[in-house]
Order: structure tokens, then C-alpha cells, then sequence
């Protein structure tokens, strides 16, 4: 049914719809393994996505923009840490307030600062950017490396991730936050620097997703763009196994489920395009199901660390 | 003076929605509007207009119920995210029973199609609550994942098997009209299912306090290894739990087909169910509590209409303070009365006089 042109094109597609979803669910990996769910994830995307358009919006520069929605990510994500790490409030809670004020105030704002309808003229943003040599090798070149600049910057996040958190001693200090945080202070790890800092790096990589959606791919604000991908992103960690690499892979899994409902939505309307939609989340419960005992979370994620506490 | 402070401790969860509310006014004035008159037009509208009351009853049911929804596991020890899933799940179980099944006595036939809303809802949730209670898998994840499961499937169910015949976007045909929940506040949209939901509030409350099964209920979710010793079966006891939220959820769905849309839309929910884990939070999960907050977050999404016409504030404003609500009442409920500053100076006064008082004693 589907030829190499379409598989190719769907591939291409894939990869794009895949970017925003890995950045936010590899953040998230490194935050649920120092043992802090992030339910905030879609709010700091549409945090970063603003954060974007505005950067891009005041200095014409969609480098600058990345910045800011990095940023305004970051934020959003020491708000989590502050909640859920300093004052203790269930970290579910905080994330979907987190969530709750993001979605108004981006819209707010964006009204505010945009003008009436909320979107902006369009934005100054990249463009692909072919890696001379390695995009001339025949299917796969096109595919991968013919991509814009953030996609590379993917490339690059996720080995160095996988050195982070297995190769490193920070990651060591992460890890052993995220499965026993008691053992990990009394053998001097600072367990609140550590969680406060995860929670911020994932801010940031959720912004970055958010801002990518922006700067690369619609090149305007919207209300409410991230449109669930933030949902996603969580379902992919979980799928990932908590582990960057899988993770990358499994957020590629839901970005080709998007690229072929859409295709089917246009090419096939008789073959429903929830299932595709739908996909993603059926796989992750199943692969929590079947695959139990091999995959489980970070023991304490979800917790709240005390020092004075007994348990 | 301690009265007072501790007053002004027990109260903490309405200081926190005045600030979160002084929080929004800044955000007005930014925008060039006066708070005041905004949010005089915001509740006027949504609490003392006879149509904007009916309008915020409306989004009481749904919201409610999830409220409770949520509340009733969390007693039971369980973190229910799923109550969007639920709605969609009990909205679809609801629409078939009242489109397939023939048409019979309709107070039965109307009965039958509310419990099979609550059907759906409770047997969305029991997954959640099975593959924790047997495998052990986090019901947070299960539950959040089962939302857009479950939207999917209203979704194809409406524009697929169920469309009705040219719609221009997927619904179902209408249910009969018998089946059609009473209202309560003529003309306006808000039917029984507000009353049913309230009732159903003291109800649980009653049989959380009162009742063996409340006991369970509660005690598994307290502690449970004590509940194992005092013959309850934990497990059996945890998956009840969630289906008894996803029942309540279900129904808030089912009421939104009887009672507001009167057929099957995909999509028709504008996230109660999120809003249902904001409440149940607010009330500190205790069922009397949630319709109180039920109401005031009804009331804040019907009144953002009446703002935005009155003042022209934007009422995208209110999604923000809503947030901000729930931020400032969650740092609130964190700040514990003994270990604040307030409460230790107290306490050491307190220390003070204990140690006075023997003195006193001795020179009298």
C-alpha cells in the first residue's frame, strides 16, 4: 500500500513531528529519574512556544527566540521544583496547575502583546539546513539529514544524555535521588539541588520543544499550540523505559503514529485515523503491562523527599 | 491573639483564592481594565444573574462529579487523573443505551441510560485500578493515558459507527426526548443532574464516615497494612474504589448527553475532568467540601463570559488565574499551622508559660 516515495515522505514527516515530543519527553527522563513527575511538561512547551514567538517577535531572531523559550520553560519548571520539591505539594497537583496558568496566561498575554487574534504575523524561523556529504547518501540522507538546525542539536542531546546520566557523576547523583533518596543524602548527595535542578533542565528542554514548534514548524503563536504533545511526551518516557535513548526512539514511534494518521486522514479517509491517534498511549499502557517487572519507574518518583521523615 | 492567627490559619485555603485573585487583577490592569468592575461583572454574572446562575449550574454537574470523582479515591489511597477519560467513556455508554436499546417506561429507561454512563466510567477506571491493585503499575500514569484513549474512541464512535446521517461534523443522532433530563431553572440549560450530583456529595460523605465500606474505603487508604489486618481485601478494595470514582465520573458524563447536548459530540468536553483533580484538591478531598468548590470554579468559567462582555477583558484571564488558584491554595495547604514561624513563636510562648505557671504557683 505504501510506496517508497510515501514511506519516505512519511519518515521525513515523522522525524518533524518526533522533535517537539523527544526534547520535552527527554527532559522529562532526566526529571523522573531524580524522582519528580513532571504533569507540567505540556505547560512548559507552551511556555517555551510563547517564549518563542515573542524572542523572534522583538528581535527578529529566531536564535534569540530559542532562547527565550528556553527560558520561560525553565521557569515554568523551577515553579514545579519550588512547589513540589521546596513546600511539598503533590507534584501531580503543581504540574497540572502548572499547566492550568500556563495555558491562560500564554493566551492572555499572547492577545496582549500580538494584537487581537492571538497570531502573529509570521515569524522569522529556520529552514532545513543539508549536511553537505551525509545527505547525499541515497533514502536515508534526504530523511536525516536534510532537517533544520534543531534537529541536529537532537542528534547531539541524545548520546550526550546517555553520558549524563550513566557515564557521569552527576547522573550517578540523579539515579540514586530518583530510586532512594534517603540513602543518597546520608552518602552526601545533595538530594533538593539535585531534584530542583532536574526540574529545571526538563523546564528548559520542554521550552525547547515548544520553541521548536514555533521557530521550525508554524512559525506563529497560537492559543494553546502544544495541543496534548506534552501528554505525549510523558507516554514516551514511559515507553522509553526512562532511558534517553529509548526514549528518543519511542517519541519517533509516536511522531511516525501522527505522520501516518495524518497521511491516512488525507490518502484513506475510510480507515479510521483515531486508531493511529490513539496509538501511542494504547502502546505505552501495554508496554507497562506486558513488559512488568523489567520496566518500572524510578522507585521514588512521585514522592516528596523529608529529611526528617521516618520512611 | 493565637485565636485569631489560627483563624487566619484555618481559613488559609480562602486567603490563598484572594491572593490568586489580587494576583489576576494585575493582570487586568495590564491590560488597561479595572479589576474591580471585572470582577464584579465576573461573579454578579456568574452567582446573582438568574441566566449566568443557570449557565454556571450547567458546568456545576460535570465539574462536580468529577470533582468527587477524584475525591473518593484519593481517600482510598489512589490518584484518579483519569476523570476526562471517565466522562468520555460514560458520555458513550450513556448515548448507546439511550440510542440502541428500544424505547420502555422512561423513568426506568432513563435510569437504565445514567447507569450505563456510570458503567463506563467505572469500568474505565477498574483498569487503572486492576493493573494497580494485581501488577502493581502506577494508577497516576494508567489513569492519565486512559483519557486520550478514551477520547479517541468517543471521537471515532461519533464520526464513525454512530454518525448521524450528513452531519457536517462527527455527532450522533439526538436521543429521544423522553429521555431528557428535567431542568430546573427554566428557560436556562441547568438540569437535575446538579441536584443529583450534590445529593450524591452528602451521600458519600455519609458513607465515608458511617458505613463499613467507607471504613475499607478509607482505611486502605490511610494505611494499608492495617487494613489487611483488620480483613479487608486490599486489593479487591482498591480496584472498588476506582470504579466507584469512575461510576461518579461516568454519570457526569452520561448527564452531559441527558441533560446539555442531548446527542454524542466528539471532543465535548472542555476538560472537566482536569478541572475535577483541581477541585477534589481544593475541598482536601472531604466529598461535603467538593460541591463548595465545585461551584466557585463553575462559576469562575461561566462568569469569564459576563467579564469579557462587561469589561472586555479577555476571558482567557480566567484559565490563568485558575492556575494561579490552585498554585496558591496548594502552597497554602503546604504551610502547616505548627511548623511556621507563627506557630513556633506561639509554641514557644506557649513553652513559657508552662514553665511560668509552677512559679505562679508556688509564690501564690
Amino acid at each position: 500500500m505504501l510506496d517508497w516515495m510515501i514511506l519516505g515522505d512519511v519518515l521525513r514527516t515523522s522525524l518533524r513531528l518526533m522533535v517537539p515530543i523527544a526534547f520535552a519527553a527527554l527532559g522529562g527522563v532526566i526529571c523522573e529519574r531524580s524522582g519528580v513527575y513532571n504533569v507540567g511538561i505540556e505547560g512548559m512547551m507552551l511556555s517555551g512556544a510563547f517564549g518563542a514567538a515573542l524572542g523572534t517577535f522583538l528581535t527578529g531572531s529566531p536564535v534569540a527566540g530559542v532562547m527565550v523559550g528556553i527560558l520561560l520553560g525553565a521557569f515554568g519548571g523551577a515553579i514545579l521544583a519550588v512547589l513540589s520539591i521546596r513546600l511539598n505539594v503533590n507534584q501531580i497537583v503543581a504540574g497540572i496547575a502548572i499547566n492550568l496558568v500556563a495555558l491562560g496566561l500564554t493566551a492572555f498575554l499572547a492577545r496582549l502583546i500580538f494584537g487581537l487574534d492571538a497570531t502573529t504575523k509570521t515569524l522569522a524561523g529556520f529552514t532545513a539546513w543539508a549536511i553537505p556529504g551525509l545527505s547525499a547518501i541515497p533514502f536515508v540522507g534526504p530523511i536525516f539529514f536534510n532537517q533544520d538546525p534543531l534537529v541536529y542539536v537532537l542528534y547531539l542531546l541524545v548520546p550526550f544524555l546517555h553520558w549524563l546520566l550513566y557515564r557521569s557523576a552527576f547522573g550517578l547523583e540523579i539515579r540514586a535521588t530518583g530510586e532512594n533518596p534517603g540513602a543518597a543524602d546520608s552518602a552526601g548527595v545533595p538530594v533538593y539541588r539535585v531534584r530542583f535542578l532536574c526540574t529545571v533542565i526538563s523546564g528548559g528542554l520542554a521550552g525547547l520543544g515548544g520553541a521548536y514548534i514555533v521557530v521550525s514548524q508554524v512559525f506563529v503563536f497560537t492559543e494553546h499550540m502544544s495541543a496534548g504533545k506534552g501528554f505525549i511526551a510523558l507516554a514516551a518516557i514511559i515507553l522509553g523505559r526512562w532511558d534517553p535513548v529509548s526514549t528518543l526512539l519511542a517519541s519517533w514511534f509516536f511522531g511516525f503514529c501522527d505522520a501516518l494518521q495524518m497521511n491516512l486522514q488525507f490518502a484513506n479517509p475510510s480507515v479510521p485515523y483515531q486508531i493511529f491517534t490513539a496509538l501511542p498511549y494504547v502502546a505505552s499502557i501495554l508496554a507497562l503491562v506486558g513488559l512488568y517487572g523489567r520496566v518500572k519507574p524510578p522507585a521514588a518518583t512521585g514522592l516528596p523527599y523529608r529529611r526528617e521523615s521516618k520512611t | 491573639m493565637v485565636r485569631v492567627v489560627q483563624f487566619l490559619f484555618v481559613t488559609k485555603t480562602i486567603w490563598a483564592v484572594v491572593l490568586a485573585l489580587l494576583v489576576g487583577s494585575i493582570l487586568m490592569l495590564s491590560a488597561g481594565v479595572n479589576p474591580l468592575y471585572a470582577y464584579a461583572s465576573l461573579f454578579g454574572g456568574a452567582f446573582f444573574d438568574y441566566y449566568g446562575f443557570g449557565a454556571t449550574l450547567v458546568k456545576f454537574s460535570p465539574i462536580l462529579l468529577a470533582g468527587l470523582a477524584v475525591a473518593i479515591p484519593l481517600r482510598g489511597g489512589l490518584f484518579n487523573v483519569g476523570a476526562e477519560g471517565q466522562i468520555y467513556m460514560g458520555a458513550l455508554f450513556c448515548a448507546i443505551a439511550a440510542l440502541y436499546l428500544p424505547e420502555f417506561y422512561w423513568p426506568l429507561h432513563l435510569l437504565v441510560c445514567a447507569l450505563a454512563g456510570a458503567l463506563g466510567g467505572a469500568f474505565w477506571a477498574a483498569i487503572a485500578g486492576y493493573l494497580k491493585a494485581y501488577r502493581g503499575i502506577n494508577e497516576v500514569i494508567v489513569t492519565l493515558l486512559l483519557n486520550y484513549v478514551g477520547i479517541n474512541i468517543v471521537s471515532y464512535a461519533a464520526g464513525g459507527p454512530m454518525i448521524e446521517e450528513g452531519a457536517p461534523y462527527p455527532y450522533s443522532p439526538e436521543i429521544p426526548s423522553s429521555l431528557f433530563l428535567p431542568h430546573i431553572m427554566l428557560p436556562t440549560d441547568a438540569h437535575a443532574g446538579a441536584l443529583v450530583g450534590v445529593l450524591l456529595a452528602v451521600i458519600l460523605a455519609f458513607v465515608l464516615k458511617y458505613t463499613t465500606f467507607g471504613f475499607a474505603l478509607t482505611t486502605v487508604g490511610s494505611n494499608p497494612q492495617a487494613a489487611k489486618y483488620a480483613g479487608i481485601h486490599v486489593q479487591r478494595q482498591m480496584v472498588v474504589t476506582m470504579a466507584l470514582g469512575g461510576a461518579l465520573a461516568g454519570l457526569g458524563g452520561a448527564f452531559e448527553i441527558l441533560g446539555v447536548k442531548y446527542r454524542l459530540f466528539h471532543m465535548f468536553s472542555p476538560g472537566y475532568g482536569f478541572d475535577g483533580i483541581v477541585v477534589a484538591f481544593m475541598a482536601g478531598a472531604n466529598p461535603i467540601l467538593v460541591p463548595i468548590a465545585a461551584l466557585f470554579f463553575s462559576g469562575l468559567r461561566s462568569g469569564a463570559q459576563f467579564m469579557q462582555r462587561a469589561s472586555g477583558v479577555d476571558s482567557t484571564v480566567i484559565d490563568a488565574i485558575q492556575g494561579l488558584v490552585v498554585i496558591f491554595v496548594a502552597a497554602s495547604l503546604a504551610i502547616r499551622f505548627g511548623e511556621s514561624r507563627w506557630g513556633k513563636l506561639l509554641a514557644q510562648r506557649r513553652a513559657l508559660d508552662d514553665q511560668l505557671t509552677p512559679l505562679e504557683k508556688k509564690n501564690a
